[in-house]
């Protein structure tokens, strides 16, 4: 059993080596944090200014050191998610578990694995279970900052002369968390009891070595122990490779140096994002928002509780706002309040995230650390999605919201850019990286399996102010989007493709068009007991247009069972195949059987069903939001898009204006002086359809009056009123309603558990929670 | 830290930029008289002769009317909608698709939100049929003032530009 007092270094003097406590440490470096706004107190950098050519080595050797590591230790593992879609990432932190340099990959985990390591300081590991060299812990704990339990994190401590001086943290997104059903981030339960095997900064290994009973348990509680483990190895080694790269550079340069560094590093973080704030925007308020359905009424969602069968919205407004020193704050007042679902999202998830999305606009730049973390000032409400005030909220599908909330930023930032001339950087949003297949049940090889398609990792990106969004790209959440590749899926599915296939009209169109999507189709081959669901959105969109611009489709379902294909390929007859092209139109049950049960609709969200071996489910995959009015389009860029699959005819005559027709070759013609006279025509269609906005206004202020609205509606409305007196008065001040006007969950006729009565983690005995917003 | 002539920021904004000035636009520190040079290009393709302040969008801006100084949001053909600091959208024309029928005219079956959740509400120039925004919120959301921009610290502390004169 492993000794409860740190043997390895004088108790007297602590880890630190000074007499304080990881937690006074902390606390000071805050205070001097708050004491004039520089990290640390550092108004001058000091070893930057003296020898800025070594504190550039050092930052070099570091991050190098730090990118090495991931792309050494991810061939260990086996997973597709790991191997082929980067989904990992090692991060470098100093004593008090502030990010000092980040690796490439899903850098969210900066903040995610440094609020594990300030949970293990403000709540005493130094004392128990212990900090020692060696040590290793894990972490996948969403009530502590994890974005969903499938992030496992390996966290190392690293001492030099026996004194603590930073921790290494790496991070992989495993195939299966052992939840109620299978797949990385399933859906289904409704609590963090169902969320799957959750570890709470658990000390795993000592000496370098993980623990026997760790190595059991863990693997046994997932479906898939042997992903598991090599996904561990993978941490493992990259974490040690960080930790001797550390040692090596603190052998060459010294500890003072090295100290200094992990330091000034972070301060220098916070100035850069100001700089960058002052050099690419312009000081205001911005105001945006965003949706997505949580549709849990419809039969094909099964829930343990009967109080979460329901239909709801989640709601994600922000007001950003740039002030004239080029400081900012993001606030959310106003958001929904958390729901029983697995889609909620702890503060840190949601605000470590967003750097993310930064890193792929306002600071596109390898010095990835919590320097900008300290450079703004969030505002999440405690009782929302992104902030939940009760400790039995579901997180493992964090991102059917976090994509869609951080939607609303982009086109924030991208007005900025837009205003100020620099439209290279407008970007419109990004799409809801969804569908994600997932399901397991007994693969191809007769193990248990588990199954989740990282095809998501190439969806549609937005458009720019300057040209089109990307076709089927990248993911917001992974910087190095991919698709990966279908001999590989099909290594790791019990899963043929009978397609693969740009999704035509996915992309939202404009003057420049959202990027599309694309789709595939799968038929399930020598599996057994199989089951797969869908998640993503499908009644709403969770993007909008920009300046214009429409938003990208919506997603829907296909899922085909009984389907008649193992007689059909017996028989050498059609199969369908390729791309669902016009889902109004729909071909792929020519050539099913005449029984064959079909699923075509948005519910897009189902838990775990059961298919047979040659039955069939599409995995579409969104594209990205438009840009400017779609009468302005290129005709060429129209004509390129129908010949290339992007685009049906029947819209680019209805939204584009353009007369086109097909030539006997198969390519499109497109006629000018029509597509002019068209365009001119629908500019009068508009105009004779539309009203002025305040006429409308008066209507739609009649229907809420007589609160008419749909459940789904009505209880978006009634949870972010429950939270937010200002979004409250200020919906009655826009619609001019009376003064004592309200909507509470009470009169929904709706189950509205957790309206009343919640327990945050904070009130658990022996718990310091870590807060790191304005709440 | 790069410069560019006015040819290329307007061949930026006509989206014709060459790929390698534009790469370099991305990767290099932002030139700050980027605003100047963008101004003037604006300014040459409108019809009217009011001055442009800020763009807002592809055929929207806060100008000074040339006879008042008073500043409004304009749209680029020259319709008024409303004083600067109010919501321009409150002033427009709206179309809100909100019938399935109206969100099968723009996507195909079943790739549309369903309007009992989501609808679009279309913001067009009542003169010119310009659309200069789409919404998609729920029904029953306020219609969203979404920029309240700061344009005398822009101006003055940013950029060191005097304020063009305003009249209230």
């Amino acid at each position: 059993m492993n000794k409860i007092l740190n043997k390895g270094a004088d108790l007297n003097l602590g880890l630190l080596g000074n007499g304080k406590t990881l937690k006074q440490y902390r606390a000071e470096v805050n205070a001097r944090t708050a004491t004039n706004g520089h990290y640390n107190g550092l108004d001058r950098l000091e070893l930057r200014e003296s020898d800025p050519i070594g504190y550039e080595k050092l930052f070099s050797k570091i991050r190098g050191g730090l990118v090495h590591a991931r792309e050494t230790a991810k061939k260990i593992a086996a997973s597709p998610i790991v191997e082929q879609e980067g989904e990992l990432c090692f991060t470098l932190y100093n004593a008090v578990g502030d990010c000092i340099l980040t690796s490439t990959g899903i850098i969210i985990h900066v903040g995610t694995m440094g609020a594990a390591i300030k949970y293990m300081i403000e709540n005493n590991w130094e004392d128990n279970p212990g900090i020692s060299p060696g040590d290793m812990f894990t972490n996948n704990d969403c009530s502590i900052g994890n974005v969903h339990p499938c992030d496992i994190a390996t966290i190392v401590p690293i001492f030099w002369a026996g004194k603590l001086i930073g921790w290494v943290g790496g991070v992989t997104h495993v195939i299966d968390t052992g939840a109620v059903t299978p797949g990385s981030m399933s859906t289904g339960q409704v609590q963090r009891f169902g969320d799957g095997y959750q570890v709470t900064c658990r000390k795993t290994g000592v000496n370098d070595t993980p623990l026997r009973d760790w190595l059991h348990e863990s693997q046994r509680s997932v479906r898939t122990p042997k992903y598991w483990i090599l996904d561990e190895r993978t941490r493992i080694a990259g974490c040690h490779m960080v930790r001797t790269m550390v040692e090596e550079v603190i052998a060459a340069e010294g500890l003072e140096a090295y100290e200094k560094f992990a330091f000034e590093v972070i301060e220098e973080g916070r100035r850069g994002l100001q700089s960058r704030i002052k050099a690419m925007t312009l000081p205001g308020k911005y105001r945006k928002v965003s949706f997505v359905d949580v549709p849990y009424a419809h039969e094909d969602v099964q829930t343990p509780s009967a109080f979460a069968k329901i239909d709801t919205i989640m709601h994600s407004p922000v007001e950003m706002t740039i002030r004239p020193d080029a400081t900012w704050k993001l606030d959310f007042e106003g958001a929904s309040r958390w729901g029983w679902h697995s889609y909620n999202a702890h503060h840190v998830a949601f605000t470590s995230g967003i750097w993310v999305m930064m890193t792929q606009t306002l600071v596109p730049t390898q010095r990835i650390n919590d320097g900008a973390y300290f450079g703004t000032e969030f505002r999440l409400p405690k009782g929302t999605w992104m902030n939940p005030d009760d400790r039995r909220t579901g997180h493992a599908y964090a991102w059917h919201f976090l994509v869609s909330g951080w939607s609303a930023l982009w086109r924030g930032l991208g007005q900025a850019y837009f205003s100020r001339g620099y439209l290279e950087e407008v970007n419109a949003g990004n799409a809801n990286t969804s569908n994600w297949l997932q399901g397991g049940g007994i693969n191809q090889d007769g193990d248990v399996h588990a199954v989740n398609s990282f095809e998501a990792s190439s969806c549609g990106t937005g458009a720019g102010a300057i040209k089109d969004g990307l076709n089927h790209a990248a993911a917001i959440w992974n910087p190095e989007g991919d698709m990966g590749d279908i001999e590989i899926w099909e290594m790791a599915e019990p899963l043929l493709y009978l397609g693969r296939t740009v999704k035509a009209n996915s992309g939202g169109y404009g003057k420049y068009r959202g990027g599309c999507g694309f789709e595939t189709l799968r038929m399930v081959w020598k599996a057994q007991d199989w089951t797969m669901f869908f998640m993503g959105n499908g009644y709403m969109n969770s993007d909008w247009g920009f300046m214009g611009g429409y938003p990208s489709a919506t997603g829907y379902r296909f899922e085909a069972h009984d389907t008649g294909l193992k007689e059909r390929i017996e028989l050498g007859m059609p199969l369908p195949l390729g791309a669902d092209l016009d889902p109004s139109h729909p071909t792929y049950e020519d050539n099913l059987a005449a029984g064959a049960r079909v699923k075509r609709d948005k519910q897009c969200m189902t838990t775990e069903d059961c298919y047979d071996n040659h039955d069939l489910y599409l995995n579409y995959l969104r594209g990205g939001p438009g840009f400017g009015d779609p009468l302005e389009r290129e005709t060429d860029a129209i004509v390129k898009d129908l010949n290339e699959g992007c685009l049906l005819a029947d819209y680019a005559l209805k939204v584009y204006g353009a007369v086109v027709e097909q030539g006997p070759d198969g390519f499109w013609i497109l006629d000018e002086v029509a597509t002019a006279e068209r365009r001119a025509h629908i500019r009068k269609e508009r105009l004779a359809r539309s009203r002025p906005a305040k006429a409308w206004m008066a209507e739609e202020r009649e229907r809420i009056l007589a609160k008419q609205a749909s459940p789904q509606v009505r209880h978006m409305f009634a949870t972010s009123f429950g939270l937010s007196g200002k979004f409250l008065n200020d919906f009655r001040a826009f619609w001019s309603l009376p003064a004592d006007w309200t909507m509470t969950e009470d009169e929904l006729g709706v189950p509205s558990y957790g309206a009343k009565y919640r327990m945050d983690l904070s009130l658990m005995p022996d718990v310091t929670t870590v807060v790191q917003v304005e709440e | 830290m790069s410069t560019y002539t006015r040819e290329q920021v307007a061949n930026l904004v006509d989206g014709k930029l060459d790929w390698d000035t534009t790469t370099r636009m991305l990767t290099m520190p932002k030139d700050q008289e980027r605003f100047e040079l963008y101004l003037g290009v604006l300014q040459g393709r409108v019809k009217w002769h009011d001055r442009i302040v800020l763009p807002l969008g592809p055929h929207l801006y806060i100008v000074q009317q040339a006879a008042t100084r008073r500043w409004v949001t304009k749209c680029g053909c020259g319709h008024v909608f409303c004083d600067w600091k109010e919501n321009w959208k409150l002033h427009a024309n709206v179309y809100v698709r909100d019938t399935a029928e109206a969100m099968t005219e723009v996507y195909p079956a079943l790739m549309a939100p369903d309007t009992e959740w989501q609808v679009y509400r279309e913001f067009y120039c009542p003169e010119c049929g310009t659309q200069h925004d789409v919404e998609a919120p729920t029904p029953w959301y306020p219609i969203v003032h979404d920029f309240e921009p700061d344009i005398d610290a822009f101006y003055r502390d940013w950029l060191g530009m005097p304020i063009p004169e305003r009249v209230d």
